[in-house]
């Protein structure tokens, strides 16, 4: 069966009701759309059919046929570092589903675009904090502060939204 | 070259993040079977007999008879069989294996097993038996209740929790000549090491584990591997192929442990200004059909039960029993946020009945430096109870929106708690855990049986390393945790990687600076050969402990922590969704400022779930809901934002004084959550606070019936 793979044209010989997931890692190799669930919940096998992100596992391959199939493989853009830099990234199982399903979100999305575009990727790690300050933006989210308690245990007494003493910044 | 202190990016992050780290079901063997296991499917009684309903051929089938050795789960008690021989104690005991080359096949394989059911225990409170008792002691408690004005009682519930780890259970076990190698999502290589030799009476070096990169863990990986590593590789050895055993997700919630549902009651005196004289705390803890880690997860709930709060006389008996469901295991906090739950939900009560401020009643008893806790240790000048409270309190505007909230569908509650660090009481000195740093010609390698499993094991590691030799942190390799090439560190759990193996590096490190005496690693290597220094661990001095009186230092320190949770109820469907939390710990050095917020963040959303969303329902003993359509566990949408702050009292004896932070974040929202609700009138004293829950609480008028005021 044709179908586009990540720009280009594939013919790939698989039961037309196996799992776009099953094909996508087993038959193509690419093994970067992970399966969490089985059952459409958790999106850790989302990928793009002509631009719209689907959960693979819900997809059978004769759906693909003809269309374009996008996966984290063939994802390109800025967002992939700024998940990292910002520790949207930790077990890492989800990252490629969340990613994919950001593909559709358009430049500079707000937080609330971002968490109703992501509300069907399941992330056990994060809070989603990093995830949505990657994607929105640092300020769109509290940014973590680490500040030093005073000497036994005791703190210089804290005045409220002072950034001084914020000590380290979070960026490398 | 600082590295220490900075977030410096993870480093397998953009691996993970373009999809190119590699998954236990990523990897793939010539020649290599899948596995499926057959399990019992009745709460308790006796196996008589099995019968295969399809065509053996193509098939390798094992049953307790190919155990080769001990057919046992080796860890506290050696009392979990890895396949049924007769006895059934929970539904979901595994009874035969099956591989097979093609998945359908091996699905549509059926097998009918002939079994003689009996009455199943199920109530915790009417279990015949327990898998541990334990009773800790300080001060009179008589005395303690006399000198109370008020004394006010309470019993607390917290329901089972499933890990849902994104990545499931799963191993690929490829036999050899006389041994195995089994690769798998796991956190201790070692605990399956030792299982593995325990089940195949193999020589330990021709037994080998390798972790593959974990999609989540959070105690659910720590024992459960075991099994599944034992299962594949029996099928391995039988078969002689490589054999993938990956659970799918409702195999992995309805088999695989969860955290341990809670009982606990407290009767606690106080004086009417607010000075708390006496604490009797009773634990109760459901551990399911087989013992696994209960006695230890017992052990710190019991150790965290009083919260952390200052008494003259306290009690806590606890006991961990067993019941015929699915065993109850690891998971984030062990313990402590049960009996934290308990703790501070009674101290929200006890400040109601007195008619004090919840932040005022805390400010008066927290534990300060020199205070000494229900064990007898003296705590040290990083205790900061105070601190934590006072910024949570400052940050959060508590108290005007604490006045300004009340009588409306907006609530907000706090909770103050903390967190002990590394293995409980002996724990450590009996592990001996051992790290290596292994010189290289343009840096070092990391040799440490601890995992990455997405907490920044890696990345805060190198950091130790790179800190102490002044090099950048790209000249740090870590290697895979392998037991062939890697010293066993002891397990990656109870928020102990950083500290303790952090510790072991760092004083690897500086033993290799010293041997290098100046020169650049390349010429050490050129001149005197390799160089590879290993430490064992060793209790800081001082440091006493008795485990059968529980009197001594239970733990080397404790991080501490505050959690203000807003909510907001909505009157029509009585949900209650929360707005925001702000979160304060104290964790001594944060060696990777963003990793370790990450961990606040991440258990702060995990502790929420358990707060209002996440409930195992059991019928009969089995997992009615074990899908994520209906377990649920918060998305993106449910995950208020989570505003972190990060309080430094350096522990003297951390790597640059850091402590354990994974597991304390779990412990705050459930009692923050339950304080914020009960501050709109609703008396909520279990988890998870669902719709349903709230309605009963609504319906219901119990404030202040358990409550009496004794005559002095």
């Amino acid at each position: 069966m044709r179908f586009v793979l990540n720009g280009r044209r594939r013919d790939v010989d698989a039961a037309p009701l196996k799992r776009l997931l099953d094909v996508l890692r087993e038959d193509c190799g690419l093994t970067g759309t992970k399966e969490g669930c089985g059952e459409g919940e958790c999106g850790a096998c989302t990928v793009l059919v002509d631009g719209a992100p689907v959960n693979s596992c819900l997809v059978p391959f004769a759906h693909v046929r003809g269309r374009a199939v996008t996966t984290i493989e063939g994802l390109r853009g800025r967002r992939t570092g700024a998940v990292v830099r910002e520790g949207g990234t930790q077990c890492g199982i989800c990252t490629p589903g969340v990613l994919m399903a950001a593909a559709s979100l358009g430049p500079r999305p707000s937080a609330a675009r971002v968490r109703v575009a992501l509300a069907g990727n399941l992330c056990r790690c994060t809070g989603y904090a990093g995830i949505v300050r990657a994607l929105a933006g640092a300020r769109a989210v509290p940014r973590p502060r680490v500040r030093r308690a005073g000497p036994s245990g005791r703190e210089r007494t804290p005045r409220r939204g002072a950034r001084r003493g914020a000590a380290r910044p979070a960026k490398a | 070259m600082r590295s220490v202190g900075r977030s410096v990016p993870r480093k397998e992050g953009l691996a993970k993040a373009q999809g190119r780290a590699r998954y236990v079901d990523d990897l793939r063997f010539p020649g290599m079977l899948y596995g499926r296991t057959i399990r019992t499917a009745i709460p308790c009684g006796e196996l008589l007999a099995v019968r295969l309903d399809f065509d053996p051929a193509g098939f390798t089938v094992v049953d307790h008879r190919d155990v080769p050795s001990r057919n046992v789960v080796a860890l506290i008690q050696d009392d979990q069989p890895f396949l049924v021989e007769r006895e059934i104690r929970h539904a979901e005991e595994p009874v035969l294996l099956l591989a097979h080359e093609d998945r359908d096949t091996l699905r549509s394989a059926s097998v009918h097993l002939d079994c003689r059911p009996s009455e199943p225990v199920l109530d915790p409170e009417r279990a015949r038996r327990a898998f541990k008792e334990i009773a800790i002691e300080k001060g009179n408690l008589a005395r303690g209740f006399a000198e109370a004005d008020v004394v006010v009682e309470g019993e607390y519930r917290t329901g089972r929790q499933e890990h849902v780890y994104i990545e499931p259970q799963g191993v690929i076990a490829v036999p050899g000549a006389g041994s195995v190698t089994v690769y798998g999502s796991l956190q201790c290589p070692y605990y399956v090491h030792k299982a593995l030799v325990a089940l195949l009476g193999l020589p330990p070096e021709q037994v080998r584990v390798v972790q593959t990169e974990t999609g989540g863990g959070f105690g659910g990986k720590e024992e459960y591997p075991s099994i599944v590593a034992g299962h594949a590789a029996l099928l391995a050895l039988k078969s002689g192929r490589p054999v993938k055993l990956v659970y799918d997700r409702l195999e992995d919630m309805a088999a695989t442990t969860k955290r341990h549902p809670s009982i606990v009651r407290h009767r606690t005196g106080v004086t009417r200004d607010g000075r708390i004289t006496a604490m009797e705390i009773d634990v109760l803890l459901d551990g399911g059909a087989y013992c696994t880690l209960s006695p230890v997860v017992l052990s710190r709930g019991c150790l965290h039960a009083t919260g952390p709060y200052r008494c003259d006389n306290v009690r806590v008996r606890g006991r961990v029993v067993m019941t015929n469901t699915p065993p109850s295991g690891a998971f984030r906090g062990f313990g402590a946020p049960q009996t934290v739950f308990a703790a501070e939900v009674q101290m929200d009560r006890v400040a109601e009945r007195l008619g004090v401020d919840p932040a005022a009643m805390r400010e008066r008893n927290a534990l300060r430096p020199g205070d000494t806790m229900a064990t007898g240790q003296r705590l040290g000048a990083d205790a900061s109870a105070l601190a934590v409270l006072r910024e949570a309190v400052g940050r959060s505007d508590f108290h005007r929106k604490r006045r300004a909230w009340t009588g409306t569908n907006r609530g907000i509650g706090l909770s103050l708690f903390f967190h002990g660090a590394g293995f409980t009481g002996s724990g450590e000195v009996t592990l001996a855990s051992r790290a290596s740093l292994e010189l290289l010609p343009r840096g070092a390698r990391v040799l440490v049986g601890s995992t990455e499993m997405g907490q920044g094991t890696r990345t805060t590691l190198a950091q130790i390393v790179a800190e102490t030799l002044s090099l950048p942190i790209e000249r740090i390799e870590v290697a895979d945790p392998d037991t062939a090439r890697v010293p066993d560190s002891g397990p990656t759990v109870a928020s102990r990687t950083c500290m303790v193996v952090g510790g072991l590096l760092k004083a690897c490190a500086e033993e290799m600076k010293g041997r290098l005496g100046g020169l650049s690693p390349s010429a050490y290597l050129r001149r005197h050969g390799p160089l590879t220094v290993t430490k064992r661990y060793e209790a800081p001095p001082g440091t006493a402990w008795d485990d059968s009186t529980y009197r001594g230092d239970a733990y080397g320190t404790y991080g501490w922590g505050c959690d203000v949770a807003e909510v907001e109820l909505d009157p029509v469907t009585y949900d209650v969704r929360p707005t925001r939390v702000t979160a304060v710990v104290e964790i001594g050095r944060a060696v990777n400022p963003l990793l370790a917020a990450g961990q606040v963040e991440g258990g702060t959303a995990q502790g929420l779930g358990w707060a209002l969303l996440e409930e195992v329902v059991l019928r009969e003993g089995r997992m009615a809901n074990a899908q994520l359509t209906n377990y649920m566990v918060p998305t993106t949408l449910d995950t208020p934002p989570i505003d972190v702050t990060i309080l430094e009292s350096p522990y003297r004896q951390g790597p640059f004084g850091a402590k354990g932070v994974g597991e304390m974040p779990m412990s705050g929202p459930g009692p923050a959550v339950a304080n914020a609700v009960r501050h709109l009138g609703l008396d909520a004293r279990s988890l998870p606070i669902t719709p349903e829950r709230v309605l009963e609480c609504a319906s219901s008028s119990t404030a202040g019936e358990e409550t009496s005021t004794r005559p002095r």
